[in-house]
């Protein structure tokens, strides 16, 4: 709700013969002032018992009144625009120039090692961290400036942050009652919430009598009943045991893709990124590396890191010299495109490229096949298949690779195995600018 | 974990883990729970000693020690009707108005600080503002000054107003008579204190549950009310204990303030008043000293379970 400037009369303009149509202010007669003045107190009465409010929210629909209708009333994007955040004191930024459209109803999931900027780039949608430079957008309305209880957005921590003197019911209604929800619609919305997290039994409890599950259950129901434009959420996982875990990821997925509400989630967990987001963006040091589907980024990774950081056991990334057929490995030559061995030498790639291969994507053959001769130093026996670890000379330097076989076919500790990637199956990054060519 | 945890004992009390889990063990040996009667005993002998004058007949008292007594037992309950009922004692009315007059004081002197230093510790530990630090280590340091080297200066703006040469900058307050000095001076004397030791606690919560209030849509003052204040109770309850028996005990100040008035004097300055400039009917001093004990004594007792746990958990971590 925007406040007119209350209008002021103009003071006599000082005598200096100029006189073109712009500069003709209006002077205002005492009784429109009067009248104005007049219709600001009516507003102003009106925003004390919170009519307004509710007005408001009656015909923006931002969480107010309306249970959202899907697709109508909670329609946001999430625009990134060169957002920057450079924390006091420090030279180099914690996000720098972030990138990203987020469409309606998406579930994005921000990846990355510890201390990438992930986090950081949630806590600056949610309005917790400044932005240096740079903005962020929902729907296109800019938020960069605005405290966190303007954006209308909902969070859920890594420690969960429940209120300790509140109840479960009182921990849920606490953002309804700050917007003057109407009592027994937040009581609907609470028990809704609380029936679709199965708390309905802990209603009453503190959240110290909760388990860990309970609590991380509480906290996204917190979220829920606020019905807002975004979702954001930070690890919400990273406290529960391993178990519980796989359970709540298929269970936050499944509400998301209910709600059909726009969300951010970051995790340094690669599994839960490729299992829950409809894209993946993956971050190194504060820069984007690569925002694709799960499926591309495992397929397609763009550079180095990313084809490292995805996929568990990682690929096998070796720098290994060019010849004119492809990148060579010992006695084994992965063959390369023609393009690509271009693209291999250009930007001061030299005589060399780096490619890389995932365990699952070879085989174990015999001697005679002319695969890479490997020395098992581990066999992981994972029960339907194995990860065999093992080290060969590669160019002078002695390399570690890692192979997934299945369980017919594992070898024994200290033997000599013979691996040859599956044609195709190989990934190729020039050597300087590790970029995928 | 959202909650504020309290250190727990060690599990296994032959192996304390913890440092506190050490301190505990070495202080359940036998030798030290003797030891610590002892202290207890001789620390409490002139309580009872006050206690048992307080209950002896005026003649017996001017005569022999209090401790006659186990040996000659005479007592009596004169003393005590006398500080509360007796108006033609000493200079004016029983001790009744005075206790009345403390307990406006000490309530009023108790609330106001606890009030502006909650707000004042929230707003310097969480919100973020340019010199923040710099004003809590100013207040933190205002602790150095004594509060007698400015009773002067207090009582003259009090009394006359501030003034630079012939210009007044505030006007003389008219306040003599009433407990408003008092009340103020208590106020502005325990800020420091105050500030620091609950900004100590606010700033130890946890920042998460800050941040979710914030991002579900709560302004500052709405934190500070429905966050900070139901989590800082401890060091709140704590702080207003001490406050208020310092308050209630405090003559100093009381003094300095509304010392002429009866009025409005507080029961330690009409207590200094009984023994007279002689120490003549002491007896009756005794009587009055029990009678001003026990209003402290109901606070402490209601409230102590807070004063232990709240001071540590504000001032040390853990």
């Amino acid at each position: 709700m925007v406040r007119e400037p209350l209008p002021v009369r103009p003071s006599p303009r000082p005598v200096s013969g100029k006189r073109d149509a712009k500069h003709v202010r209006r002077v205002w007669e005492p009784y429109q002032i009067l009248i104005l003045t007049w219709q600001g107190g009516v507003r102003r009465l009106c925003w004390l018992p919170g009519r307004v409010t509710y007005a408001r929210n009656l015909l923006l629909g931002s969480s107010g009144t309306f249970l959202p209708v899907k697709g109508f009333f909670s329609m946001a994007t999430v625009s990134y625009r060169k957002a920057t955040r450079i924390y006091p004191g420090t030279q180099k930024p914690a996000v720098d120039a972030l990138d990203l459209e987020i469409q309606d109803g998406e579930f994005l999931v921000l990846v990355g090692p510890s201390g990438c900027g992930k986090s950081t780039s949630l806590r600056m949608l949610a309005g917790l961290e400044d932005v240096d430079q740079g903005g962020i957008y929902i729907d296109d309305r800019d938020v960069t400036n605005l405290p966190p209880k303007a954006r209308d957005i909902a969070m859920v921590f890594q420690n969960y942050a429940l209120y300790p003197h509140m109840t479960v019911y009182e921990n849920m209604a606490f953002a309804l009652k700050l917007r003057k929800t109407p009592k027994h619609e937040i009581d609907v919305r609470v028990k809704k919430a609380a029936q679709m997290l199965q708390l309905e039994d802990y209603l009453g409890r503190k959240p110290k009598a909760l388990s860990g599950g309970q609590r991380q259950r509480v906290a996204m129901g917190r979220a829920i009943v606020r019905e807002p434009q975004v979702f954001l959420m930070d690890e919400p996982l990273s406290n529960l045991d391993a178990k519980l875990r796989v359970q709540t990821r298929s269970q936050i997925a499944g509400l998301q893709k209910e709600l059909g509400i726009t969300t951010v989630y970051v995790t340094h967990d690669q599994i839960e990124a490729m299992t829950m987001g409809h894209r993946v963006a993956v971050m190194l040091d504060g820069v984007l590396q690569q925002v694709a589907s799960p499926r591309e980024l495992y397929d397609r990774p763009q550079n180095v890191f990313v084809a490292g950081f995805i996929g568990s056991p990682a690929m096998n990334i070796k720098k290994v010299q060019l010849n004119q057929d492809g990148a060579v490995f010992a006695s084994l030559v992965l063959p390369l495109t023609r393009e690509q061995l271009a693209a291999a030498r250009a930007e001061g790639g030299d005589n060399q490229v780096i490619v890389g291969f995932r365990p699952e994507d070879c085989d174990l053959v015999s001697a005679s096949e002319g695969g890479l001769p490997i020395e098992v130093e581990l066999v992981e026996d994972l029960g339907a298949e194995a990860n065999v670890y093992g080290h060969a000379a590669v160019n002078g330097s002695n390399e570690r690779f890692v192979v997934r076989t299945d369980r017919r076919h594992m070898p024994d500790m200290g033997e000599t195995v013979y691996i040859k990637p599956r044609v195709g199956q190989h990934h190729a990054f020039n050597a300087a600018t590790e970029q995928r060519i | 974990m959202t909650t504020v945890e309290e250190p727990t004992a060690a599990p296994d009390p032959a192996q304390p883990a913890t440092s506190s889990g050490k301190v505990r063990k070495a202080f359940s040996s036998p030798l030290a729970s003797i030891f610590m009667i002892v202290v207890t005993v001789l620390w409490t002998i002139p309580t009872i000693g006050l206690l048992v004058t307080s209950v002896r007949p005026a003649g017996d008292v001017a005569l022999t020690g209090w401790w006659t007594v186990f040996t000659h037992p005479s007592f009596t309950l004169e003393n005590y009707h006398k500080v509360l009922f007796e108006s033609s004692f000493g200079s004016s009315g029983g001790m009744l108005p005075y206790l009345v007059n403390s307990l406006a004081i000490a309530i009023p002197a108790t609330i106001f600080p606890l009030a502006l230093a909650s707000m004042a510790a929230y707003a310097l530990a969480w919100v973020r503002f340019k010199g923040s630090d710099t004003i809590f280590f100013a207040i933190f340091a205002l602790q150095i000054v004594p509060l007698q080297m400015a009773l002067i200066p207090l009582l003259q703006l009090f009394n006359g107003g501030a003034h630079i040469g012939s210009v007044t900058i505030i006007p003389a307050p008219n306040l003599g008579g009433t407990y408003v000095p008092v009340w103020l001076a208590h106020t502005m004397f325990a800020m420091p204190l105050a500030i620091f030791l609950l900004h100590n606690f606010i700033a130890q919560l946890p920042r998460d549950v800050m941040e979710a209030a914030q991002v579900d849509g709560a302004s500052h003052f709405k934190i500070f009310r429905t966050i900070v204040l139901p989590l800082a109770a401890p060091a709140l309850a704590s702080f207003a204990i001490f406050q208020f028996l310092w308050t209630w005990n405090d003559l100093l100040v009381a003094l300095t303030f509304v010392g002429g008035t009866a009025d409005v004097a507080p029961l330690t300055v009409r207590l200094s008043q009984m023994a007279g400039s002689f120490g003549r009917s002491w007896e009756v001093v005794t009587a009055g000293a029990f009678i001003s004990i026990v209003v402290p004594l109901i606070v402490f007792f209601s409230l102590q379970r807070y004063f232990v746990r709240g001071l540590l958990a504000g001032s040390v971590k853990g």
